[in-house]
């Protein structure tokens, strides 16, 4: 089905390569929702695939389906940019094409093992082997060692088409931003049987990347897709990106701290984690001001009339200016406080963030991407948003803000019985899990689930068939 | 760039002070690492050494923290038995070996991260609930119930919502009991806090039945 977009109007070998990673993340990210609602039916129903598809496999696949579809389409966003940005075709790009090849039969052979091996006996080999069984990094070893290889290759593609081409504000960050990226994968490599030590680590992996160089990098995207889709000028877009780059990481990197208030670190990580992960959400708001400033600004400057070249990818931009300073902004900061977070730690709460998060600040910039590679790739000189496009942005928003509700309402009752009222034991844990306000709540996050899988239906369905489409009006 | 441009508009002055930022932000981070690594290892007063199995272990609020704290007790056998310093680590690395084969995380949380499908299991081996299924069980002691109970979940239900069986054997169970036992004695900074404390209220009938 997706073969049939097609690439006839990309000049270069390096964004044809980057539509096969788009194609390869809209099938994962399917893959994601169709486990997250089987998860979600689960809490509803705990009989549901028992003893055959449990939970945790459930959730296994839809973390890290997630995780490896924003990684895509991520690498697929650089290569469609990389030739635009420095002027030529992308260094390497046969080795490139043959990373992603290799990437995307581990990734097959990843999951494959994840649904129907599911889980190892306890040695060494299960680690290797079958699944490695830190959330997130579930990924066992063997394919760690492949991924580091692919993103390798992917590093080389980048760094020396940089140094070779035309070196531009955007291209640099990214340049910088990737090496960071790639390398912190190494720090979630290796086996401990201290707990503690184990999640210090795991975290440099996990918050690193999405409360830090993932925030950056969309700041990347952002400033391209900004001069690309409404003629944004590259020197006040980069002047923004550096001033993001110094907020996001001046308060991302040791805003780390507020994952080490409970788990065997320092009582030092209190006052370092509530500081700067406080000062998280200032960069989010300057991305959002800045994206619609642009906006504003270039849209109405000079009395012209105001174009947007791609009108979907610009709807799906500004939701990630607003999904990012909500979503990682506000429900990061509602629980960011050692506080407050003794109690919200490890609850629903933590979901309701986790889900409008990663949707907010990733899931949106990476679909208007996509919808940015086909307007490429049929040579459209004004991409409109169609009917479909419409449905798709609506439901899979609305069902992500419900779910988000849903889970947030969740987490203020498993946090108040379970863990204020009841002390957190097994018995607090089942007591709140069974109140008709828990229940509820997960009934209606899985009826939102249903309307964002709805919308991505329609999504799918847009991005295969408003290609031709608009070319076909186009050329009329 | 032109002189009379202002500093707040120059991409120079932002890129130097973005660079400054990151590079004081990571060598703070590099430095805090240090520091936590050394009092995070095993064996320290944070993480105790895998011998703590071999001791009671309480968890009791401490006036001067404003928080509940491990307290490591006398020794108690544990599986009928003291166990060595290698013993006991090699039983550690075999527990924390099946906590990651098994998957245990995409269920639970431990020191609070994971799935929220099932309880905590920070501080799961201090839980009250180990005497109700001691007796379910007809385990000697909460070890055993314990290891009964993770090779055979779905033997014991105690709500809708059950554990699956995993395929454990007897010896990653014993493993993994000494995983929990080790995991509780972290000082946690009082993460659970007031763990379990009103258990006993809630089974007069409810929270504040007396």
């Amino acid at each position: 089905m997706l073969t049939s977009i097609k690439n006839n109007h990309l000049k270069y070998e390096s964004q044809k390569l980057g539509m096969m990673y788009f194609r390869v993340a809209i099938i994962l990210f399917g893959a994601q929702l169709l486990m997250g609602l089987i998860a979600a039916i689960q809490f509803m129903y705990p009989a549901f695939l028992y003893g055959v598809f449990d939970f945790s496999v459930a959730r296994m696949v839809h973390i890290n389906a997630l995780v490896v579809w924003m990684l895509y389409a991520m690498i697929g966003s650089v290569y469609l940019m990389l030739p635009d940005e420095t002027g030529i075709e992308t260094v390497g790009i046969g080795l490139g094409k043959l990373a992603f090849w290799v990437l995307t039969a581990a990734v097959t052979v990843v999951v494959l093992v994840f649904i129907f091996i599911q889980i190892g006996p306890g040695k060494e080999s299960s680690i290797w082997l079958i699944n490695e069984g830190r959330e997130y990094l579930e990924a066992p070893r063997w394919a760690d060692i492949g991924i580091v290889v692919v993103v390798l290759i992917f590093y080389y593609n980048v760094f020396f088409t940089y140094m070779k081409g035309q070196r531009t504000g955007i291209m640099t960050v990214m340049v910088a931003n990737l090496m960071a990226l790639a390398g912190l994968y190494l720090a979630g490599m290796f086996f401990t049987d201290n707990i503690s030590m184990d999640q210090y680590w795991w975290w440099w992996v996990i918050h690193l990347w999405v409360e830090a160089t993932w925030e950056v990098f969309v700041g990347t995207l952002a400033a391209y897709a900004l001069i690309k889709i409404i003629d944004a000028k590259r020197e006040i877009v980069e002047m923004w990106l550096w001033i993001e780059v110094l907020m996001l990481f001046g308060s991302g990197i040791l805003g780390l701290g507020h994952h080490y208030f409970w788990i065997g670190t320092p009582e030092y990580w209190w006052e370092i984690g509530a500081l700067f992960s406080a000062l998280e959400p200032v960069p989010l708001v300057a991305m959002f001001v800045h994206v619609l400033y642009d906006w504003g600004k270039e849209q109405g400057a000079n009395g012209e009339k105001p174009v947007i070249k791609n009108g979907p990818a610009m709807a799906w931009l500004v939701t990630n200016a607003f999904g990012n300073f909500l979503g990682a902004g506000i429900w990061g900061f509602f629980h960011t406080l050692p506080q407050v977070n003794i109690y919200t730690h490890g609850t629903q709460f933590t979901a309701a963030h986790g889900h409008l998060a990663f949707f907010g600040a990733y899931a949106t910039i990476l679909i208007g991407m996509m919808y940015y590679g086909i307007q490429r790739a049929y040579g459209i000189e004004r991409l409109k948003a169609t009917f479909k496009s419409k449905m798709a942005i609506t439901l899979i928003v609305f069902g992500m803000l419900g779910m988000t509700v849903a889970l947030t309402i969740a987490g203020y009752e498993q946090v108040l019985v379970e863990r204020a009222e009841l002390g957190a034991g097994w018995d607090a844990y089942f007591v709140a899990q069974a109140l008709p306000w828990m229940k509820q709540a997960m009934a209606w996050r899985t009826v939102m689930g249903v309307v964002m899988v709805v919308g991505f239906v329609y999504l799918i369905w847009d991005l295969v068939t408003i290609g031709p489409k608009e070319a076909k009006e186009n050329n009329q | 760039m032109a002189k009379s441009h202002s500093v707040w508009t120059s991409i120079r002055f932002w890129r130097q002070s973005a660079a400054w930022v990151t590079g004081f932000a990571v060598v703070l981070l590099i430095l805090l690492t240090f520091d936590t690594m050394r009092q995070i290892k095993m064996g320290s007063k944070r993480v105790p050494a895998p011998t703590v199995i071999n001791h009671h272990i309480d968890y009791k609020y401490s006036k001067k923290r404003g928080h509940e704290v491990p307290v490591i007790g006398k020794k108690e056998l544990f599986f009928g038995k003291e166990w060595s310093p290698k013993e006991a680590a090699a039983l550690l690395h075999k527990g924390k070996l099946t906590e990651q084969a098994k998957n245990c995380m995409d269920c639970h949380t431990l020191l609070g991260n994971g799935a929220y499908y099932a309880p905590d299991l920070t501080k799961a081996w201090l839980d009250p609930k180990w005497k109700d299924m001691q007796a379910m069980i007809g385990a000697k002691t909460r070890e055993e119930a314990m290891a009964k109970f993770l090779q055979h979940p779905e033997m014991y239900p105690t709500h809708e919502r059950r554990m699956p069986n995993l395929k454990i054997t007897a010896e990653e169970a014993q493993a993994l009991v000494a995983f929990l036992k080790h995991m509780s004695s972290i000082d946690t900074n009082g993460f659970p806090r007031g763990f379990s404390k009103t258990v006993s209220d809630f089974k007069a009938g409810g929270t504040y039945a007396h």
